[in-house]
């Protein structure tokens, strides 16, 4: 099964048990949806369950917020992460702090899924990253999407919830193969340990998971070590407890990320382990994220400005020969 | 309109008044802080649209706690908000703006100027799908109708034939600034036009405030799609306590307070239902009572533990 039809699996599974969930987003109905998602959901429930919404992205959430106050489960496409930003106002306002700021009286049972990241050239407002930001905001549940079994199970998870959820894909990864145990119980909010090893821990999540995995054979085989691979699943809140039985094991700890560098997502999972299990760490942990620029649309400079499988095995390689691994 | 509907409007609009101008007088004296919205002026407009859209979901800015209170919400757990304590209704975590009763269907108390209005069109869209007659209204002030979320929702709302009732609170200031300096023409309606039926009012007479709302509700009932009702009004504050109101005129302030609404509805109770001096006295006093009670309790409530920082952040814990 494909990344994007265990999410349109996981889709279809509930919308055809609880009337209350609809999604709606640009060209999610009659078109299929950009990233085919959606495909075939308006056929078995309709205009009025699948909305074809405008270009407008700030009521998409919107609306969105109001649906799950007025009682239904509305799962929101937003087609890319630059176009969230549009919306910030209502997720991070609204979305976020109505059940909060009304002492828990208002429940938002709704989902906002979007994919982001660099795909290839779209360029500046096409190919950006925004956990770090979304990350730091209560009220939101973050998830990120790597897996196609995850990709299925948390889905379904997200739109059950009572609680308002980021659920972010990779435009890279919609066409990814993998098997869906629909047997199994997940849950979401546990890292997924994607490779075991005793030398190295190396976080990533997204699209970087599969780069890293890529990078392994030469990094183990040029620092003559076994990495474990961690691909954090959950963004917030975050599974410390498993990040830090590996740390443990490995004293040492490589963060991967796509987004920017400064201010990135993985200032966060550094700087807790600076804290906290410092003295556990044989040497200084390794931050490997995206330059602090604009996507290019040139594809030299667009894959100099992100971690590649070439670039994670050589910054590894050469931290890990200056750190003694 | 009848008698008894009359008198509690005008019970309500005192009550607000009464209300609004103790707030104001505990803001000074430091038990309310913060944002201090005041609805002096406009009582008229948020008791009577209340009454006429009694059953149907709500929601409304930050200058909303006359409604709040005609919505059924006590009035001494909006002074408990107000004051930052436990049992206020929002639990002290929402103050002033923040005024929350979903078992009133009322929504807030929404801080973020026009933010509100699409939460209502998918909140009408979730009630059209439900088969629900009762229909929706959002309440929103001139300054919020030149901004995106309005227009989207205007669009969204007429493509989808939504239960949406648009009333907008014309008092001609977005803070301090005059519609005038920020929109080509003071009526807002003319921007709704295109996509939906538009009527006005005028918003400092109840009565009049009453039959429109409630003609207005009477189409979304009937299927109608969504409506624009724009009411005129005039705030006789500063946008809040902090504001002084000096860039308008005494001249300006006397014109906008000669029609005082609840001169007006007192006026109404005596000719038109044939109220009793002492009748009107009755309902001032009970007013007045109300509020030395919603003080009373305010003043000597708990404020919340510290230890709930972290409650209702989710509904689920993880």
């Amino acid at each position: 099964m494909l990344y994007r039809e265990a999410l349109n699996r996981a889709l279809d599974e509930l919308m055809q048990k609880d009337e209350s969930i609809v999604t709606l987003g640009e060209d999610v109905a009659l078109y299929g949806g950009s990233f085919r998602v959606t495909e075939g959901l308006v056929e078995k429930y309709g205009e009025q369950r699948v909305i074809d919404t405008p270009i407008a992205e700030l009521s998409i959430v919107g609306n969105a917020v109001g649906m799950a106050i007025g009682g239904l489960r509305p799962v929101a496409e937003i087609m890319t992460g630059n176009f969230a930003l549009l919306a910030f106002d209502q997720i991070i306002n609204h979305m976020a702090k109505l059940h909060y700021m009304s002492n828990g009286k208002i429940h938002l049972p709704m989902v906002v899924r979007f994919p982001q990241g660099v795909s290839r050239q779209l360029a500046a407002q096409h190919s950006e990253s925004y956990e770090q930001m979304l990350c730091s905001v209560p009220g939101l549940k973050v998830l990120s999407v790597n897996d196609v079994n995850y990709a299925y199970h948390a889905l379904k998870h997200a739109i059950l919830s009572d609680d308002p959820y980021i659920f972010i894909e990779h435009e890279l990864l919609y066409n990814k193969k993998g098997e869906v145990n629909f047997e199994q119980e997940l849950d979401p909010f546990k890292a997924r340990i994607v490779k075991e090893g005793s030398d190295i821990t190396i976080v990533s999540y997204l699209k970087m998971v599969d780069d890293v995995m890529e990078a392994l054979p030469s990094i183990e085989k040029e620092l003559a070590c076994s990495c474990e691979v961690i691909d954090l699943c959950s963004l917030n809140p975050i599974d410390y407890e498993r990040l830090k039985a590996s740390i443990k094991k490995t004293s040492r700890l490589v963060m991967v990320e796509e987004d920017h560098k400064t201010g990135g997502y993985g200032a966060q999972i550094v700087s807790w382990a600076a804290e906290e299990l410092f003295y556990e760490l044989d040497a200084p942990p390794l931050r490997l994220a995206g330059a602090d620029v604009p996507l290019a649309y040139n594809r030299a400079l667009e894959l100099a400005s992100i971690p590649t499988p070439q670039s994670i095995a050589e910054d590894i390689i050469a931290w890990g020969v200056k750190s003694n691994v | 309109m009848n008698r008894l509907l009359a008198e509690d409007i005008y019970y309500l609009m005192v009550l607000g008044r009464k209300f609004e101008y103790a707030a104001k007088e505990h803001y000074m004296q430091g038990d309310i802080s913060g944002f201090l919205h005041l609805d002096i002026g406009q009582e008229a407009l948020s008791v009577a649209a209340m009454k006429a859209f009694e059953k149907g979901d709500v929601f409304a800015t930050y200058r909303e706690h006359i409604m709040a209170m005609a919505r059924g919400v006590e009035p001494k757990a909006v002074m408990a908000e107000l004051f930052g304590k436990a049992s206020g209704v929002s639990g002290g975590k929402g103050g002033s703006m923040h005024l929350f009763e979903p078992s009133r269907f009322f929504y807030g108390g929404d801080a973020i100027v026009g933010g509100h209005i699409p939460n209502a069109v998918g909140c009408a869209y979730a009630r059209k799908l439900q088969g629900s007659e009762d229909g929706v209204m959002v309440i929103f002030g001139d300054g919020a109708s030149n901004g995106g979320a309005f227009f989207e929702s205007l669009n969204n709302a007429a493509t989808q034939k939504l239960p949406l009732l648009f009333l907008c609170e014309n008092n001609e200031y977005a803070i301090g600034t005059n519609i005038k300096r920020t929109a080509p023409f003071k009526e807002q309606s003319k921007k709704a036009e295109p996509y939906m039926m538009t009527m006005d009012v005028d918003g400092m007479d109840a009565d009049a405030v009453y039959e429109a709302v409630s003609h207005a509700k009477s189409l979304l009932e009937k299927g109608h799609g969504p409506l624009f009702l724009e009411a005129f009004t005039c705030r006789y504050e500063g946008h809040s306590v902090s504001d002084a109101n000096s860039y308008r005129s005494a001249q300006e302030m006397a014109h906008c307070k000669a029609k005082d609404p609840i001169e007006l509805s007192k006026k109404r109770l005596r000719e038109l239902w044939g109220c009793s001096e002492a009748e009107i006295a009755a309902l001032d006093t009970k007013a007045q009572e109300a509020v030395d009670e919603a003080l009373l309790y305010a003043k000597s409530a708990a404020e919340p533990e510290i230890g709930l920082l972290y409650e209702h952040l989710f509904v689920e814990e993880v």
